[in-house]
């Protein structure tokens, strides 16, 4: 299978590997996908007080196009609101990166990954309840 | 007959920025030696082995039959017993429809192997929809199946049982000689795929009362696009043929022979005879050398399959916490598979890792390494630098890898399955 230019370039350098301390309150964690599927996906972010995401950062078990989706997320989120980042659609990263149907998944699963760091973070911060209200 | 001794094993030259190449159980180069006696079959030499009435049909005729002898000397076979095919997959077709349809008013079932090629396995599927039962046995954690599964499986009304000789993703050999007892105790006909056998360990056809055998040509150094079935001839086994026409190979096969192929995998099956012991000796070298130095540089990885009923040039490991599609997009130095879901279609992973018991988890992390005849020292090293390098470099950004460190338990995480 080829991959397309920017897969292979976020593969070789990914951006934003590593970790965030998952117990800081301003640090919200997603971990989605499963080994049994054979991708998982780490994505944490930092949030300041203004509610902007400061920095972020991914860990993925996966093929290139996991390791690509997650690594292109992990720039996309920096300097977004929470809003801003949960709009990011699983469509935008697939047609960044090319990916073939095949690999749409991928794309898929780092949506959710963003989506589940934000609800972390808010869950740790109370801020899911006043959004409830 | 030309003498192989003679002329000593040619190196293949790669070119410039190729990867090296470790799939030899997908397919193998054609030997420089068996393209030098397949070429002027092409050309000069191109009569029809089948033409009766002048020199060009009689000098093809001897032709495929010189190499129908060197193909049966190989598996210890009468050349009569050997038809020419266009290849393993034609061959294992033939072997399972055509006995199937000639003893269906007798006998009904079948019985092969969950870690067949798909080959077979797609085979019986399409028996079974005409209506043939078909038992598919399962192997033990080391890839073996079990005798005593066996001997309870086959019945009087089992017409043939097939169990290829190697697998052709793990390299186990399963115990031939004792399945070809058990079929001929219980008069079921013994098939065997040995497309990755032939030329990798010692056959013999009557030793193991093998009642038909299929081969490949570029499995072992021969042309693609050719193949042969092994069909005893005492005790007399039947097939209903798969392409009817001139009645060539004893109505079996029908078709003009391709002389030049046929040569091919004839000369291929002679080379290979003559250097199989010191080439097995030079491989097993070469894979306890890679699975050594990868075994000392890294942690968590396992062998999928038996280590020692094992063909020496393969090699099948799981790379735990490190997803085998994205090794091998770091290792694209090497030409190598993966057991992964993700390069397939069909987004499963490996089913003879899985029916071996492997986690799928783990199925996900598995390599296939297939070492041959052009294989050297210095290429084994080269891969075993690559591939520690890519497995570092992915585990550093596995958040399992990390959980492992941690000493947390994967299995004991709730996953949501996708």
């Amino acid at each position: 299978m080829a991959y397309s230019d920017k897969v292979i370039d976020h593969y070789e350098h990914p951006r934003n590997v590593g970790a965030l301390d998952k117990d800081d309150g301003a640090v919200g964690t997603g971990l989605v996908g499963a080994p049994a599927c054979g991708d998982v996906m780490k994505l944490q972010i930092k949030v300041s007080a203004e509610g902007i995401i400061e920095d972020a950062k991914f860990k993925t078990f996966g093929c290139g196009s996991a390791i690509a989706s997650s690594s292109l997320v992990t720039e996309w989120v920096k300097g977004k609101t929470l809003d801003e980042a949960a709009s990011i659609k699983n469509t935008d990263i697939a047609q960044e990166l090319a990916l073939p149907p095949v690999k749409i998944h991928c794309s898929v699963l780092a949506e959710d990954a963003i989506k589940a760091a934000i609800a972390d973070y808010k869950k740790k911060s109370g801020k899911d309840e006043e959004a409830a209200e | 007959m030309t003498a192989i001794g003679a002329k000593p094993c040619p190196t293949l030259s790669r070119p410039k920025g190729a990867p090296v190449y470790l799939d030899y159980q997908a397919t193998t180069p054609c030997d420089p030696r068996v393209v030098e006696a397949m070429l002027p079959w092409f050309t000069e030499k191109f009569g029809n082995p089948h033409s009766r009435n002048h020199l060009y049909g009689w000098e093809a005729e001897e032709a495929v039959e010189k190499a129908r002898e060197q193909i049966a000397a190989i598996i210890g076979a009468d050349a009569k017993e050997v038809i020419f095919t266009s290849g393993a997959t034609e061959s294992n077709n033939l072997a399972l429809k055509g006995v199937a349809h000639f003893y269906k008013d007798k006998k009904n079932h079948i019985v092969t192997v969950v870690t067949e090629h798909k080959c077979v396995l797609d085979t019986c599927r399409y028996l079974e929809q005409e209506g043939f039962q078909v038992t598919y046995l399962p192997v033990q954690a080391n890839g073996l199946i079990d005798l005593a599964e066996l001997e309870a499986a086959i019945t009087d009304q089992t017409a043939i049982v097939s169990v290829m000789a190697v697998n052709n993703e793990i390299g186990v050999i399963q115990p031939l000689a004792e399945i070809g007892a058990l079929c001929r105790k219980k008069g079921a006909f013994f098939h065997t795929d040995c497309a990755q056998a032939v030329g990798k360990i010692p056959l013999d056809v009557n030793a193991m009362n093998i009642d038909l055998m299929s081969i490949s040509g570029h499995k072992i150094y021969g042309p693609k696009g050719i193949g042969a079935l092994f069909v005893r001839r005492r005790p007399r086994v039947r097939l209903v043929p798969l392409i009817t026409g001139g009645g060539q190979e004893r109505g079996m096969r029908s078709g003009t022979l391709p002389t030049p192929l046929c040569v091919g995998i004839g000369e291929a099956c002679a080379i290979a005879q003559a250097e199989m012991a010191s080439e097995a000796e030079r491989l097993t070298g070469l894979r306890n050398r890679l699975l050594g130095g990868l075994r000392q540089r890294l942690p968590e990885i396992y062998v999928n399959g038996d280590l020692d009923n094992r063909i020496p040039g393969n090699l099948n490991i799981s790379f735990a916490f490190v997803e085998g599609e994205g090794l091998m997009m770091g290792v694209k130095e090497l030409a190598v598979s993966s057991g992964s879901a993700c390069t397939s279609a069909s987004l499963e992973p490996s089913y003879v890792l899985r029916a071996l018991g492997v986690d799928v988890e783990m199925a996900h992390t598995s390599l296939r390494f297939g070492l041959g005849r052009f294989t050297s020292g210095e290429d084994i090293d080269f891969a075993i630098d690559h591939i520690v390098e890519a497995v570092e470099h992915l585990r550093a950004m596995s958040p399992l890898w990390d959980m492992h460190l941690d000493g947390v338990d994967i299995k004991s995480i709730q996953w949501a399955e996708h």
